[in-house]
């Protein structure tokens, strides 16, 4: 099978433990060409390695970028949509801040801003020009419940999901008379390095099979908005709708 | 601190579970301060893969293939790889594990440190006979490449070692060619251990697979159903669509007592005889029934179960499996999960390996305290006396005396022990 012929998928994050499992069903699927944009090029080469077992027809990049440089991030979509816009764009990075230390540290705070808020819709933005141009295409980002509404236990990271949730509203609005896609993803507490910490405290997670899984059929069926797993669209539905008196005595 | 518990779900424990996402995380995460221990899908049975109180590193983030060689069949991966997961991956290019136990829900790394067997040991062996190379970290930042023909000595320690030599961090694995997905199977109704025996040997040379399902109340004559298998070339087939189901609480007593064992095994005996003859079965449902039922273990209720699995020699194979049988049967105890099988003529490459020639039965018994505990030290006495062994994979009670027994490269192991690794059972059995 000749390169050309094989679909584009570009994961920004590409080493998060979602992206991979996201990244595997798809190569498993069918071979793909699979650009991974990643901060730390040696750890990415497992990732790579491993695709590659899992699917041979595959090819896999892996591409170091700055998350938080708007040029460089410019420069990485017009690099990686040469020869063809990709068919697939997933937004996967971030990290979970400790909202306590957020409170107290603002350097801490703004980091946790931008690499979950800023810096996802730049990589949106750089992403939606060209796969408007060209009409066609997917991008998909990973925003989070936690988005939905703030919440003492983690309104940094909330409001920096809460941006991107915004962000790719308004990017549906504008494409919504266009053929490219704007898929955000909500994923509930899902068990994966970044949330080990609160594992540990007990708190129950979702598998990151099962939420990859939710990701990549809600992506091919090309649904405005994947809560994963599906509950949580009930339960964020409740949580949004509490009258104030009542959320502002719960400890959440 | 998390509360953690092992399969058989007797007790919880606080553990301080660290995972590494990367394996080249992994050495900046053990250190020999604190005693520590490879934790993978938690299947082991008992204590083996408990370390209360302690640091337990969870190894199932480490689940990356690193290469396939499609001429040979050779993959290297790391050790937090699931047996599904390679299944699933290589069987439909032809390759396959060579040993799968009945669940495929663990990890490489768990497979090789228990020196796991499957149905077919009377062909091909156990786990560790297909492992040509695997890389062991200790925690005092030593790394040791080790197989059959490098570092003979940490390999032989390492296979059925219970994690106590280094954290296992990859493994290459020799797959074999195999035809498909598909088995052709078939069960025979058996009336007495006599015809089990019989039915085993004229089975070994023809059929790779072999197993049976005993009636562990069935007094005097020892009824059950012998099942036997080998591949089958029926071409690309759809896999049929497995239908996961799960036990979704624990419920407040268990669900296998004097009640419900007598009419439950009687109903399978007589299900099943009628379902005698041969079959085509996926390699999924002829080998790992249980795992399209999560967590199937809490049907023990909130106390959880124990299993016991020995092996006994083959000049004594028939009396002592008769003589366990007759003492299971006379206390009322046990389950209908109970399997007896013969090992082929080999031993476990690893010092500590269980599997060895004879008869392995193995039965889950729900935990009743006391009178579980008393009948399983009758068992020990016939197991001794016998010159077998227990498999500590499903232990979580045998006497040190027991232990040692059976295990008489004992000795042999102990200099091979990475001190800062320590688990509930080492301390137990081994005193740290």
């Amino acid at each position: 099978m000749s390169q050309s012929s094989l679909r584009k998928i570009v994961i920004v994050g590409g080493t998060s433990a979602m992206a991979q499992h996201c990244a595997r069903l798809w190569v498993q699927a069918a071979p793909a060409h699979l650009v991974l944009a990643v901060r730390n090029a040696a750890r990415a080469q497992t990732a790579a390695a491993d695709l590659k077992v899992r699917s041979p027809g595959s090819t896999i990049e892996v591409v170091e970028t700055d998350f938080l440089d708007s040029q460089g991030i410019a420069a990485f979509a017009e690099q990686v949509s040469r020869g063809g816009v990709p068919d697939i764009v997933l937004i996967a990075h971030g990290s979970l801040p400790d909202q306590a230390t957020c409170q107290t540290d603002l350097n801490e705070c703004r980091d946790a801003l931008e690499v979950n808020g800023v810096s996802p819709v730049l990589f949106a933005e750089a992403f939606a020009g060209k796969m408007q141009q060209a009409g066609r295409g997917t991008l998909a980002l990973i925003g989070s419940v936690a988005g939905d509404r703030g919440r003492k236990s983690n309104y940094a990271y909330g409001a920096a999901k809460g941006m991107v949730t915004r962000y790719a509203q308004g990017l549906q609005h504008r494409l919504a008379a266009s053929k490219v896609n704007i898929v955000l993803i909500k994923p509930g507490p899902t068990a994966t390095p970044m949330t080990a910490k609160l594992s540990s405290q007990g708190v129950a997670m979702a598998s990151v099979e099962e939420v990859a899984h939710s990701i990549v059929t809600g992506i091919d069926a090309g649904k405005p908005v994947i809560y994963a797993p599906a509950k949580w669209a009930v339960i964020m539905m409740i949580i949004r709708h509490l009258p104030r008196f009542v959320f502002n005595k719960m400890n959440i | 601190m998390v509360k953690v518990c092992a399969w058989g779900r007797l007790d919880a424990f606080d553990h301080d579970v660290r995972a590494p996402s990367n394996r080249l995380m992994l050495p900046a995460m053990l250190d020999a301060s604190s005693s520590g221990l490879a934790f993978g899908m938690g299947r082991s049975y008992g204590d083996s893969c408990l370390n209360p109180g302690g640091v337990l590193w969870k190894m199932t983030g480490l689940d990356r293939f690193i290469s396939f060689d499609d001429a040979t069949g050779l993959l290297h991966c790391e050790a937090g790889v699931l047996l599904r997961d390679i299944q699933r991956l290589f069987i439909p290019r032809g390759w396959a594990l060579a040993v799968v136990p009945g669940t495929q829900l663990v990890t490489v790394g768990g497979a090789i440190a228990n020196d796991i067997h499957g149905k077919n040991h009377h062909a091909l062996g156990s786990f560790g006979d297909h492992v040509r190379r695997l890389e062991l970290r200790r925690t005092d930042g030593q790394a040791i490449e080790c197989g059959p023909e490098l570092n003979a000595d940490w390999f032989a320690a390492t296979v059925g070692g219970m994690g106590l030599t280094g954290v296992i961090t990859t493994a290459q694995l020799q797959l074999r060619r195999i035809p498909g997905a598909w088995l052709q199977t078939e069960t025979i109704p058996y009336a007495s251990l006599e015809e089990f025996f019989v039915l085993s040997d004229e089975s070994e040379a023809g059929w790779e697979h072999t197993v049976s399902w005993i009636d562990c109340l069935s007094k005097g004559s020892h009824r059950g159903l012998f099942m036997r298998a080998n591949s089958v070339d029926i071409g690309a087939q759809p896999a049929p669509v497995g239908r996961s189901k799960s036990m979704p609480f624990t419920p407040p007593v268990s669900l296998v007592n004097g009640l419900s064992l007598k009419p439950f095994n009687a109903a399978y005996f007589n299900l099943n005889k009628r379902k005698t003859g041969l079959r085509t079965q996926h390699y999924e449902a002829f080998f790992h029934p249980l795992d399209n039922l999560h967590h199937w273990n809490r049907m023990y209720g909130p106390k959880g179960f124990y299993q016991y699995q020995s092996v006994v020699p083959p000049g004594v194979a028939r009396d002592a499996t008769g003589a366990m049988l007759h003492v299971i049967a006379e206390s009322g105890e046990g389950s209908f999960l109970a399997v007896l099988k013969t090992f082929g003529n080999r031993r476990s490459i690893g010092m500590l390996g269980f599997p060895e020639p004879g008869a392995t039965l193995a039965l889950d018994f729900p935990n009743r305290g006391d009178r579980t505990l008393s009948l399983f030290k009758r068992l020990d006495a016939i197991v001794c006396e016998a010159g077998g062994r227990i498999y500590p994979a499903k232990d979580a009670r045998m006497p040190r005396a027991v232990f040692e027994s059976g295990y008489p490269r004992l000795p042999e192991f102990l200099p091979f022990r990475d001190p800062g690794i320590s688990s509930a059972m080492s301390r137990r059995l081994m005193g740290s």
